[in-house]
C-alpha cells in the first residue's frame, strides 16, 4: 500500500510498504477513506517530538471502512468508522473512569519508559505519533492496523459524508474538550489563543456552551477571519497588545477562562519566547510557551486555564507566582475521544455543528509531502489539510 | 573469561552462586527493624539495597478479581505468555510446588532453573525460590490485595536474586537495558494487558513483524 512516512526533521514522503495484517484478537484493518494532517503532526514534521524514526507511517486523524476484523473485534466489514486518535483498551482504571487518552494498556511494555521517565507515568498509544506514544503506523495510508477495534471506533450513518465526520477523529472532541476543561458556562467572557483549528473548534464549542463573549487571538488574518465568522471578537497579536486588549474588551475584569490551543511551538515577540526559539533550535529543547504564559497573566483572579495546545517537555520562566496568587485553575491533556464522540455525532446529524467549514485543501495521498509543506508554511490560507488514500 | 551467557531475564541471570539467608525475608526484617521509623514504603523502594543480593520490586492495579489473578499465576506454565525472556516452566518430577524454568540467553541458549513454592497463601501470596542444586540464586514473591473501591487487585512483585558480578555486573545490565527492575516492570505490565485486554500491545504492522519484534525482545 502507499503511505506517508516521516524521514527525518521537515522531509515526509509517501512510499510503498506493506499492508498490514490482524495481528491481535481485538484488531480491525480500516480502508482509510479520508484523513487529515493535524497541527501537531507539524510537531513531527519540525522534528521537536523527541523518539521519531525513519520511515514511520504519520496520521491520527482518520475514517474509513472496515475491511477485516480480529476474532475479538465487535465491527463488521463494510462499516463505516471514525477512529479515535488515542487507542484505548476500555478496561483499565482510567479508561474505566472514561479518561481515555490515559489507558494504561495500550502502550506496548517496552515503549513506555521514555515518557514514565519524563513525566513519571507512561503514555497511552497514539496513531503515528512517536515511539514514546507506542510506535503505532498512523492513518496517512491505504489501510490502518487499528487495535481495540471494540473500544474506538466509532459507526457512523450513510447519509454524513467523510468530511462531516473526520474531524471526530481528533480535533472537534479536543476542541470540545478544551471549553469543557475551561469550564465554560453561560454569560462566561472566554480567550481562545490559536485560531489552528483546535481553537476554532474550542471557539466554537464555548459558544454553543453559552459563553457570552469568546476572543479569539492570532496573528493570520484569515484564520482570524474564520473565527470572527463563528461569532468570536478577534484579537491580532502583531497589533495589539494581547493583556491589555483583553482586559478592556471584559470591562477590567480580565477575562474567566482562557485556552491555549497553540502549544509549545508558540510564535511571539517576547524576549523569552527569543530565547526559548533559539534553545530549541538548537536542541536543547525547552518548550516554547509564550501563549500559555500570556493566558496566565490575562485570566482574572479565580479563572480557569485550559491547555489543548501540545507540549512535550520543559519550559522555562513559568509564571508560577500568577497561577498560585491569582488562585487559577489549570486543566490540560490528551483528548479522552471516546467519552465525547457519541455526542459529538449527535450534534453533527441534528446540524448543531458544522465542521467543514475548515478544510481550505483536498489532496491525493501522493501529494501529502506538499500539504505537509503548505499546512507548515502558508498557515495563513491553509486552514485544514484533507487527504483521500487513492485519489 | 566469560563463557556463560546472561539470560536476557537478569534477575536470574546474575544471580550467583549458592543460598546464603532468605533476602526477601531479611528485607521485611530491616524494614520492621525501621520501627520508629514513620515510613510506611514497601521496603523494596528503600534507597539502599542491603547486603549481597539485589530486591527489585513492582506494584500494579488489575481490574480484575483477586482470586482469577492468583489461579492464573499459580499455574507456573502461564507465566511463560507474558514474561517475555521465559520459554516454558514445566512442573518437575511428581513433588507438587517443583517447577523448572527455562529461561532464553542474549545467544540463544535456553538455560533450566529449578524453583521449589516456598511459601502460598490462597488468593494472596506465592513465593518460590531456586533449589540448592540450581545454578542461580534468586526468589520472588507475588502479593494479591483487593484494591480500594472497584479498582480490582494490587499485584505486587519481588525478586531478590544474588548479582554475579556485584554492582559493576548491576550497573553494565542497566547500560544495556536489562535491568532485573526494568524486567520485571515490563513483564508485570504484559500481565496486566493480558489479564485485563485478553492481549498484549504491539504496534506491529504485521504477523511477521510481530513474530520479530518477540524474538528480539528476547
Amino acid at each position: 500500500m502507499r503511505a506517508l512516512t516521516w524521514q527525518g526533521t521537515k522531509k515526509v514522503s509517501v512510499e510503498t510498504v506493506a499492508d498490514p495484517e490482524i495481528v491481535n484478537p481485538r484488531d480491525a484493518i480500516i480502508r482509510v477513506t479520508a484523513t487529515a494532517i493535524c497541527g501537531s503532526d507539524l510537531h513531527l514534521y519540525d522534528g521537536v517530538i523527541p523518539s521519531m524514526q525513519a520511515g514511520d507511517i504519520l496520521g491520527h486523524e482518520f475514517m474509513g471502512e472496515v475491511v477485516e476484523t480480529g476474532s475479538d473485534s465487535t465491527l463488521t466489514k463494510g462499516q463505516r468508522v471514525v477512529v479515535p486518535f488515542t487507542i484505548s483498551c476500555g478496561g483499565c482504571f482510567h479508561c474505566r473512569i472514561t479518561q481515555f487518552s490515559a489507558c494504561e494498556n495500550s502502550n506496548p511494555s517496552e515503549k513506555q519508559d521514555m515518557s514514565e521517565q519524563l513525566y513519571g507515568h507512561p503514555m497511552a498509544g497514539i496513531f503515528g505519533y512517536s515511539h514514546m506514544t507506542g510506535g503505532f503506523a498512523g492513518g496517512q495510508a491505504e489501510y490502518v492496523r487499528v487495535p481495540f477495534s471494540d473500544v474506538g471506533p466509532i459507526a457512523v450513518p450513510d447519509h454524513l459524508d467523510d468530511e462531516q465526520v473526520l474531524f471526530l477523529s481528533d480535533i472537534l472532541p479536543t476542541g470540545w474538550m478544551a471549553a469543557d476543561n475551561a469550564g465554560i458556562g453561560p454569560d462566561d467572557t472566554v480567550a481562545v489563543w490559536g485560531c489552528g483549528p483546535v481553537g476554532l473548534f474550542a471557539v466554537q464549542s464555548a459558544l454553543a456552551m453559552g459563553a457570552a463573549q469568546v476572543i479569539a487571538i492570532d496573528h493570520y488574518p484569515h484564520r482570524l477571519e474564520l473565527a470572527r465568522q463563528l461569532g468570536a471578537e478577534t484579537v491580532n497579536f502583531h497589533t495589539s497588545d494581547v493583556r491589555e486588549a483583553l482586559m478592556e474588551m471584559s470591562g477590567g475584569i480580565g477575562v474567566d477562562a482562557v485556552i491555549d490551543a497553540v502549544g509549545m511551538e508558540a510564535h511571539g515577540f517576547a524576549i523569552d519566547n527569543m530565547l526559548d526559539i533559539a534553545k530549541q533550535t538548537i536542541g536543547i529543547g525547552a518548550d516554547r510557551a509564550s501563549a500559555l504564559k500570556q493566558a496566565i497573566l490575562a485570566v482574572r483572579p479565580g479563572g480557569r486555564v485550559s491547555v489543548p495546545g501540545v507540549y512535550g517537555g520543559m519550559t522555562d520562566k513559568f509564571p508560577l507566582g500568577a497561577l498560585m496568587e491569582k488562585g487559577l485553575q489549570l486543566r490540560t491533556g490528551q483528548t479522552h475521544v471516546q467519552r465525547y464522540m457519541k455526542d459529538l455525532l449527535g450534534m453533527i446529524e441534528e446540524g448543531k455543528l458544522d465542521t467543514t467549514f475548515l478544510i481550505s485543501h483536498r489532496l491525493p495521498l501522493e501529494q501529502a509531502a506538499e500539504g505537509y509543506r503548505q499546512f507548515r508554511n502558508a498557515q495563513d490560507s491553509w486552514t485544514k489539510v484533507v487527504l483521500k488514500p487513492g485519489g | 573469561m566469560r563463557h556463560d551467557h546472561p539470560a536476557r531475564w537478569p534477575w536470574l541471570a546474575l544471580a550467583g552462586v549458592g543460598l546464603a539467608a532468605l533476602p526477601l525475608a531479611a528485607a521485611a526484617a530491616k524494614r520492621r527493624g525501621r520501627e520508629a521509623d514513620p515510613d510506611s514504603a514497601p521496603g523494596h523502594t528503600a534507597r539502599r539495597s542491603s547486603g549481597e543480593y539485589r530486591v527489585v520490586g513492582r506494584s500494579v492495579t488489575i481490574a480484575r478479581p483477586r482470586a482469577e489473578l492468583y489461579a492464573f499465576w499459580r499455574e507456573f506454565p502461564n507465566l511463560s505468555q507474558f514474561m517475555a525472556n521465559l520459554e516454558k516452566v514445566e512442573p518437575a518430577g511428581s513433588e507438587p510446588g517443583h517447577h523448572t524454568w527455562h529461561i532464553r540467553t542474549i545467544a540463544g541458549q535456553v538455560r533450566a532453573v529449578d524453583t521449589r513454592i516456598a511459601r502460598e497463601v490462597d488468593g494472596e501470596l506465592i513465593a518460590w525460590r531456586s533449589t540448592g542444586d540450581s545454578e542461580v540464586d534468586t526468589e520472588g514473591r507475588v502479593t494479591f490485595a483487593d484494591a480500594p473501591g472497584e479498582r480490582g487487585t494490587r499485584v505486587s512483585l519481588i525478586i531478590a536474586y544474588k548479582p554475579a558480578a556485584g554492582a559493576v555486573g548491576d550497573a553494565l545490565a542497566n547500560l544495556a537495558r536489562q535491568s532485573p527492575e526494568l524486567q520485571a516492570r515490563h513483564d508485570l505490565k504484559r500481565f496486566k494487558m493480558l489479564m485485563e485486554t485478553g492481549e498484549i500491545a504491539t504496534a506491529a504492522r504485521t504477523r511477521a513483524e510481530h513474530q520479530r519484534e518477540t524474538e528480539e525482545a528476547r
